[in-house]
């Protein structure tokens, strides 16, 4: 833990009882925190937590819905992303929005660089400052290249060079790290330290437990859009923090226990470079495997794979008992496997179709094998599995871009069942629909479970995994870092294999010594 | 699509939005109550607007431009574009008649040499779309350029004059069944053929779900380059139709013929309310653009209007159909924004 060179003084940022609603869904309620000039303070919380949302409210994106910000002691309305910059604030995003056809200097000064005497752009000048910036950062960098084939890392420095350029006195760094080597992490960190001892706010959002530790002076925690705790982190625990990072109550859903059969879908050392490796589980007839982890650790990725939308590297995926290699969806889906993909208006849905026309697209084949649709046939299929699933609608000819967030999700899975699937892989299957669709929609998977299929379930949501699945398999950085049973299944032993911290097995307290290779080194290996 | 649109709303309360949707779902029934209403106004200064030798001279002109804006129409659903009619019609109708002229082949065979002619050109788009993938605007640009000048070559500065081709080649021009101009009869059987064939086979479904989202349709196993490939071909072969047409309308035909067409084929496309990022649209409305932008020219030229302003008022009447299309779609959407919060 280092020690501040400017020793913290007054909050640099203020946020007073900030909240913010997204229609229905509260983001942020009453969050209160400070960042004081000279700090580098981490931001930790669940996914969904409101760590983005926060971030937007300074970046200007967002504008709250109530609570006050104060830059420097004075109340401040941030009206945008253009007044947020001149404010000061900037913003490092884990993937850079630079221009990649313009050349490293270019990018640093887009929009404020400096002008010759006719009024047009110094690009001598304009070379010269940026070298000098980097120079500032100790980073050998040629600012003449264009940035398109420049790492993540690289990047990342060049919106750094963007806002000491424009004098930012609060940097937010916005997951900085999830795709930097562990050598790029040093030098990142060094780089940021340098900066927090000019004097600058550093809020460093991640989901590396470590990282926090080793580079925050203090840390705050959110859990469901609220301010849980603010403190230094050497006064914390790894423990402590995952505690106050889970700890959500569990509401009832309604779990029906099911006898297992055999397994249906066996997957051994299944690999993707430089996304995933050494997956392996399998699913039993009846069972519910919750799949864990953090945003981007790879759980979207292994289910693309097995429904053949990607292709793998290595590995081997058995199914009932042969061993398969799917070219594409169409004949994942022969064998019996469906996808419910996380985002269901980009992958899930076509919008301008009807309820009927939606459930019935992936079995046209079968459903048609002559030339011609019959609408009556169609409507009965789509009539039978919207009953089943209670889709609330005026008819299955209802459009579907007419329906609700929990309906529209409905109608994916009705989809889904209708081609006859042997198992289901549920990807996020309830972000972002309203409590009762939830709790139904749980309903739904427990009856599909019930009734023999074998369930993947990827979800976020922690609360919701703990309580529908037979076994949990955590997933970071690609890779499976628990496979926990039911009964031993707690949110702080998930949240610590998510957070890739050493897993206190039986004692999660005993795993408060921190030891940073375990997830420092990233994918690169 | 149209009618899946209509019955959807039977028995729910009309919100606002739902009233909206179902007046952009029918663009058809907007096209023909403009119409009506502009017949009326013109025929006041020229009479002989509404005369049935005109309407059908209108209308017969009209479906050549119909026929080759069904299969754009196609196209346009995959969210792609062929900007190579004109070429292909311009090419067939060419080859058509010079074959004709020649006696190398009789008036049947010399048709469906025509057609098979549009139908390869169509399917070399979909290979450069499909497995070149160059875009489609850029590939069709290209093989416009070709095409054309396979054109110019193959004609040299000939042209087939109406005597070159067999007594009663270009009598469907003028005839009519049963009050029916044939070009419309033949329109129409393209239209009805077509609408089937994306209303209720699995193909045309496959049409509007590779346009309207790409990503799940790849997410469910639709070959979507196939759909694509098809879209291409098939619009060749109506271009190729079209082609044919064109011979019998003008019966003069050299290595010229057709060009500037395309532009009133997308605008017929356009205006009769296909989405040009695909996935909505419907055929007979493409049909119907055409018969309106033909129904128009034909009035500003009775009521004394020069080609200029003919020009112009094209340009206006797409962009009026294309930004109320993107005003309604704003409105439709938040609409069911505020009935889902609530």
């Amino acid at each position: 833990m280092t020690t501040p060179v400017v020793a913290p003084t007054a909050p640099s940022v203020e946020l007073r009882g900030i909240s913010k609603h997204f229609a229905a869904t509260a983001a942020l309620t009453d969050v209160s925190m400070d960042l004081r000039a000279g700090e580098i303070h981490g931001l930790v919380g669940e996914n969904g937590a409101g760590k983005s949302t926060l971030v937007k409210i300074l970046a200007g994106v967002h504008q709250p819905d109530s609570g006050t910000i104060l830059l420097d002691g004075e109340t401040t309305q941030i009206h945008g992303p253009a007044h947020s910059r001149s404010l000061g604030i900037a913003v490092v995003h884990q993937e850079p929005r630079l221009f990649p056809d313009l050349t490293v200097a270019e990018n640093v000064f887009i929009g404020h660089a400096p002008s010759g005497r006719l009024g047009t752009i110094d690009w001598g000048g304009t070379r010269r400052a940026a070298e000098a910036l980097f120079g500032e950062l100790d980073v050998q960098v040629d600012v003449g290249a264009p940035v398109r084939g420049l790492s993540m890392a690289d990047q990342q420095l060049i919106e750094i060079a963007k806002s000491l350029s424009l004098d930012a006195r609060v940097l937010i760094l916005d997951e900085p790290t999830a795709s930097l080597s562990a050598h790029e992490v040093e030098r990142l960190f060094t780089i940021v330290r340098r900066l927090r001892d000019r004097g600058v706010s550093v809020l460093f959002v991640s989901h590396r437990l470590d990282e926090v530790f080793d580079l925050c002076d203090r840390a705050t925690v959110f859990r469901d859009g609220r301010h849980v705790v603010t403190t230094a982190t050497s006064e914390l625990t790894t423990a402590e923090l995952v505690r106050h990072m889970v700890g959500r109550t569990v509401s009832l859903f309604p779990k029906v226990e099911t006898p297992m059969g055999d397994i249906l879908l066996e997957v051994r050392d299944l690999a993707k470079v430089g996304v995933f490796r050494d997956v392996g589980f399998s699913v039993r007839a009846g069972e519910i495997v919750g799949f864990a982890g953090l945003v981007g650790a790879g759980r979207t990725e292994v289910a693309r794979v097995l429904f053949g939308i990607d292709q793998r590297d290595g590995g081997e995926i058995w199914l009932g008992g042969t061993q398969v290699n799917f070219a594409n969806p169409s004949a994942a889906m022969h064998a019996g496997i469906a996808y419910l993909p996380e985002d269901r208006h980009q992958e899930g849905l076509v919008l301008g179709f009807s309820i009927a026309q939606n459930v019935t697209l992936p079995i046209l084949p079968r459903l048609f094998p002559r030339l011609l649709i019959r609408s009556s046939a169609e409507r009965k299929v789509a009539d039978e599995h919207t009953e089943r699933l209670n889709v609330r609608m005026t008819g299955v000819d209802q459009l579907v871009e007419s329906l609700s967030g929990g309906n529209q999700q409905k109608v994916v899975l009705a989809k889904w069942l209708a081609s006859g699937p042997r198992v289901l892989i549920l990807d996020e299957p309830t972000r972002g629909i309203d409590i009762g669709a939830k709790v139904e929609v749980h309903r739904i998977i427990s009856e599909l479970a019930a009734s023999g299929l074998g369930i993947i379930l990827i979800s976020s949501d922690l609360p919701e995994v703990l309580a529908m699945s037979d076994r949990i398999l955590v997933l970071h950085e690609g890779r499976v870092t628990a496979d926990i049973p039911r009964d031993r299944a707690t949110q702080e032993r998930v949240m610590f294999a998510a957070t890739g911290s050493v897993a206190g097995d039986d004692h999660p307290t005993a795993g408060t010594q921190f030891t940073g290779d375990v997830t420092g080194g990233g994918l690169d290996g | 699509m149209a009618e899946s649109g209509v019955t959807a709303t039977v028995g729910a309360a009309r919100t606002r939005g739902q009233w909206l949707s179902m007046v952009a779902r029918q663009r058809e029934l907007s096209l023909v109550a403009i119409m009506v209403v502009l017949g009326g106004l013109v025929s006041i200064s020229a009479p002989q607007f509404l005369t049935p030798s005109n309407l059908s001279q209108v209308a017969s002109l009209a479906s050549i431009i119909a026929v080759a804006a069904v299969g754009q129409a196609i196209v346009v659903i995959t969210r792609n574009i062929d900007l190579s009619v004109e070429a292909t019609m311009g090419l067939v109708a060419y080859c058509v008649a010079i074959v004709l002229e020649r006696h190398a082949l009789d008036a049947p065979a010399a048709i469906t040499f025509g057609l098979g002619l549009g139908l390869v050109l169509g399917m070399i788009n979909g290979v450069i779309v499909t497995l070149l993938r160059v875009p489609a605007i850029v590939a069709t640009l290209g093989t416009l350029s070709i095409f054309r000048g396979v054109d110019y070559l193959v004609a040299g500065s000939h042209q087939v004059p109406l005597a070159g081709l067999p007594p009663g080649f270009t009598d469907p021009a003028r005839d009519s069944i049963l009050g029916i101009p044939i070009f419309v009869l033949v329109a129409l059987v393209v239209v009805v053929i077509g609408s089937v064939v994306l209303r209720s086979t699995r193909f045309g479904r496959q049409v509007y779900a590779v346009g309207s989202n790409p990503e799940a349709a790849a997410v469910l196993g639709i070959p979507s380059r196939l759909v694509v490939f098809t879209a291409f071909s098939v619009c060749g072969l109506l271009s190729g139709v079209a082609g044919v047409l064109w011979v019998m309308q003008f019966g003069t035909i050299n290595g010229t013929s057709a060009t500037g067409v395309v532009l009133s084929v997308v605008a017929a496309v356009v205006v009769g309310g296909v989405a040009i990022f695909g996935g909505s649209g419907t055929l007979a409305g493409a049909a119907l653009g055409a018969l309106f932008l033909g129904f128009i020219a034909n009035a500003l030229i009775l009521v004394g209007l020069s080609q200029f302003w003919l020009q112009a008022i094209y340009g206006v009447v797409i962009l009026v159909a294309v930004s109320a299309d993107a005003l309604i779609l704003r409105r439709i959407q938040r609409a069911t924004a505020e009935r889902r919060v609530r």
